[in-house]
């Protein structure tokens, strides 16, 4: 499907999403709230079937934090970007890990890293930080860590 | 300072404490010797049956995005050749490629026979280690020497033109630091020649032994859809049936014009993604073959300020490492530093599905299937 | 020709003629000890050395080549370097039975040298029931070694003398079966009388197929038997780290090493003699000149160079092969080697009774 194909069918899909201009793929910006069934459908529907989530990360804009998933389809091999904007001070997004297994480990990762909270995920716990870690999320850009950052 | 908040800790990591009777919890790693670096499994047996396994990473988190955020376009470069310290040219690569990306810069053509060249033989140093190493996971100790003599040839080669063996910063955004060697096709030759003599010795001494076979087939099943679901990908998802090779789906560089195949096995056990990489070596060859005297002559740098300034916006470049699909994702704020990097690791995705792959099989397929799964710890954990 | 007898006998008679006869056994005694712990000792340096000869042969390497000409005092100085280390118990270990475990091993690998025939008339024990008693007594050092990986109190120290335990029974079953094959065509267990059972050629020449296949039987039951790649599962380093030696250090490690050296002589010097005639030189039938010619080598020589070349094939294995998994390997022994050996007994036994061989 091409990008523009993609457009349409999406704001079907969603009519609340956002699109956003530029970039190599067609970037999507919605709602938390509705991120899980959203993700269903782009997983199920027949003429998307995004079974390939390549790229799952964080990213802190000091005014909110977002999540931004890379989507692939292994059939037809078009590309989404899907971002959600939350809450800094209580980051929430619904668990994808049921329906890609490999964000199991990702949402891991930005849970340490950002502090964002996945609802039903499995097995969110610590993974990469040292266990009992007290303190702020590492990848946030208010981080201080006097002893072992050196600022240039 | 950093002692203040709490937000991680309300549920911080527990240890895996579930388990009926009888059953043995055991730390694998992080220093046992068929981990290859640092990472930890815990992994649950009863009796010899592995019945879950749980890694715990970060004992070499070096947290390289966020270092990379206060580093400039040229220097973060750098820091990545110590990610997956195996391929470090098709980190750089990667980086390159998506600064150029934002800069929308053309690369000279003879830089990009020179980068796709020395992709291609680390490629080939990283299999052949990867050879050894599992080799001498499921027993097998003297294929650990065979395969140092040939990747030992590789290094001098890139000695020679890099200025070192391992970590080689040879890329940079625009094409490549330095011009080639002199001796630089001699040597590549030389080193074919060898391969190609060499190659068979390692069939007749573990691809075709009935003990290694044994250890190997059937070993670490993964379907081609749990494959995709986990993110895998490189050797080990194609061995499963999955296209996945990014050299061939979104060819860069000259990737396009070169004659090669892309390897799939359907059989989606270790012994499949064995002879997947055993296959790609020969191909590496091939693609060496078909550039190695027809390097065209020119630039090998194109010309960049001094001061590199991305545009404001999202810019995602990827290539495939000897171990997948390496991403690197940057969200520039038009200043001269990345506002936020992500590094999409090959390897972080593939060791997700090693629980999945190691249930119910002996802790002596564990070892197996790590070693299939050719894991780099500082890659797992960036 | 070229006996040790002489030596033995003359030693014997004097000691016997100058002190009274309790006095002279004592310091035969004394002898006999201070010989099998040189032998040990010896047996240790000049294997581990070869060891390391040999794999740097297979592996590009050059070995040991720093200590001594050719690097042939480097196990002496790392033999040093063990006894000078501190000997660790851990704390949260069965102290008796960990400190008590090497030991046992190491005993049990010096008793079965006892009946072993070195060279012509020079044999410590010239038991009636040899065979048995090696077969017998080299089973034992299985409870050292879970001694040791029950006592360790470690998690991959118990596996690994699980494993070594289930593997050492198993094939101990076919090891015997096939050393039974001689025992049945020479029809005793006395390991003088299979020698010179062999004085018109060796078993493996005369006793046609089968005495072959319980050879081949022999020597991979033999290399499980002592824990030797492939069959290493015990100490599977790429899995369990060290097995059930994972906590030991210093001289305890150091006598689990040399242990598992010396019993690997031992059954490669047991192969020797059941198949490939011991201290007999080649002999073939009544053809005398050709075997006059043969006893112009001493008997030592032909002993130790049978037996070495019966270790040299097993480092071969080791350096070449990939480890088996627990389970292929007790399927190897229960479903192939098993049944095959006892047909195989059956095989010798009516070739014995039908004298058909040679």
């Amino acid at each position: 499907m091409t990008r523009d194909e993609l457009k349409i069918k999406i704001s079907e899909l969603l009519p609340s999403a956002v699109f956003e201009e530029g970039g190599e793929w067609l970037n999507v910006q919605i709602d938390p709230a509705v991120w899980l069934p959203f993700a269903e459908q782009l997983r199920s529907s027949p003429d998307l079937s995004f079974d390939y989530l390549f790229c799952v990360t964080g990213v802190d804009w000091k005014t909110h934090l977002s999540m931004v998933y890379h989507l692939s389809s292994t059939n037809y091999r078009h590309t989404l970007v899907v971002k959600a904007k939350l809450d800094l001070n209580q980051p929430e997004i619904e668990s994808v890990s049921h329906i890609w297994r490999t964000a199991e480990f990702n949402e891991r990762e930005a849970y340490e890293m950002f502090g964002i909270k996945f609802l039903h995920h499995p097995d969110l716990r610590l993974l990469i930080l040292p266990e009992g870690w007290e303190g702020k999320n590492p990848m946030r850009k208010d981080f201080e860590d006097p002893v072992n950052m050196i600022k240039l | 300072m950093y002692r203040e908040s709490t937000i991680v800790n309300e549920s911080a990591s527990l240890p895996y404490n579930g388990g009926d009777e009888g059953d043995m919890i055991i730390n694998v790693g992080p220093q046992h010797p068929s981990t290859h670096g640092v990472l930890h499994l815990i992994i649950t047996l009863n009796g010899e049956t592995v019945k879950k396994v749980d890694p715990n990473l970060g004992y070499i988190h070096r947290s390289m995005e966020k270092m990379c955020e206060s580093l400039t376009y040229r220097q973060f470069i750098y820091v990545t050749s110590r990610m997956d310290y195996l391929s470090a040219h098709i980190n750089n690569h990667c980086c390159a490629l998506c600064v150029e990306k934002g800069l929308q810069l053309e690369v000279p053509p003879r830089a990009q026979v020179i980068r796709v060249l020395m992709d291609e033989l680390t490629r080939l140093a990283s299999h052949h280690l990867w050879w050894g190493a599992f080799a001498m996971d499921v027993g097998a100790l003297t294929p650990f020497f065979l395969a140092f003599r040939e990747r030992e040839m590789i290094n001098d080669i890139m000695e020679e033109t890099c200025g070192t063996r391992l970590t080689m910063n040879y890329m940079v955004p625009g094409g490549v630091m330095a011009d080639l060697h002199p001796d630089f096709q001699k040597r590549v030759h030389e080193f074919i020649a060898h391969f190609k003599k060499k190659i068979d010795e390692y069939d007749e001494l573990i691809t075709d032994n009935i003990i290694f076979q044994n250890r190997t087939k059937g070993i670490g099943y993964i379907s081609k859809e749990d494959a995709i679901a986990f993110g895998m990908t490189g050797p080990s998802a194609r061995g499963s049936g999955v296209q996945c090779d990014i050299r061939k789906l979104y060819p860069y560089e000259v990737y396009d014009k070169l004659q090669f195949d892309e390897i799939i096995e359907t059989g989606g056990d270790c012994f499949a993604r064995y002879m997947v990489r055993m296959k790609e070596m020969k191909q590496s060859i091939s693609i060496i073959e078909q550039l190695i005297d027809n390097i065209p002559e020119g630039d090998f740098q194109a010309k960049t300020k001094a001061v590199l300034k991305l545009p404001k916006g999202e810019f995602y470049s990827r290539v495939e490492t000897a171990r997948g699909e390496l991403g690197v994702y940057i969200i520039s704020e038009g200043a001269t530093t990345p506002y936020r990097i992500k590094f999409r690791s090959p390897g972080y995705c593939n060791l997700s599905a090693l629980d999945h792959m190691a249930k119910g099989q002996k802790i002596g397929d564990l070892v197996a299937i790590m070693g299939a799964l050719d894991l780099v710890i500082p890659d797992i954990d960036r | 020709m070229w006996s040790l007898q002489n030596i033995t006998d003359n030693i014997h008679d004097w000691l016997y003629a100058t002190f009274n006869p309790t006095v002279a056994m004592l310091i035969e005694y004394a002898i006999i000890g201070a010989l099998a712990i040189g032998l040990f000792a010896m047996l240790g340096l000049v294997l581990i050395y070869m060891e390391r000869k040999v794999s740097a042969w297979m592996q590009l390497r050059l070995g040991p080549n720093r200590v001594g000409p050719k690097g042939i005092f480097q196990t002496t100085a790392d033999t040093l370097k063990l006894i000078v280390k501190e000997g660790m118990t851990p704390t949260g270990v069965d102290k008796l039975l960990f400190n008590l475990a090497p030991f046992i091993v190491m005993i049990v690998a010096m008793v079965v040298l006892a009946p072993l025939m070195f060279a012509k008339g020079f044999q410590i024990w010239d038991l009636n029931i040899g065979v048995f008693f090696i077969t017998a007594t080299s089973s034992l050092s299985v409870i050292g070694i879970l001694m040791a990986g029950w006592a360790s109190n470690n998690k991959y120290s118990l596996l690994g003398a699980m494993r070594s335990g289930a593997q050492i029974v198993s094939y101990e079953l076919s090891a015997g079966l096939s050393v039974l094959a001689i025992i049945v065509l020479t029809g005793s267990l006395r390991l003088s009388d299979i020698i010179n059972s062999q004085e018109n050629g060796w078993w493996i020449f005369k006793g046609h197929i089968p005495v072959w296949i319980a050879f081949v039987i022999y020597i991979i039951a033999v290399t499980a038997e002592t824990n030797r790649a492939p069959f290493d599962l015990a100490e599977a380093e790429s899995e369990l780290t060290a097995g059930f030696h994972t906590e030991y250090s210093g001289m305890k490690f150091a006598l689990f090493f040399l242990a598992e050296y010396v019993n690997i002589f031992v059954v490669c010097a047991l192969g020797a003699t059941l198949f490939l005639g011991g201290w007999m030189p080649l002999h073939f039938g009544t053809n005398t000149r050709f075997n006059e010619v043969m006893d112009y080598i001493p008997s030592s020589v032909w002993f130790f160079g049978k037996t070495f070349f019966l270790i040299f094939v097993i480092m071969w294995f080791r350096w070449t092969f990939p480890r088996l998994r627990i389970d292929q390997l007790l399927n190897l022994e229960w479903k192939y080697l098993l049944p095959i050996s006892m047909i195989n007994l059956l095989l010798v036994t009516f070739i014995a009774i039908m004298n058909w061989h040679f």
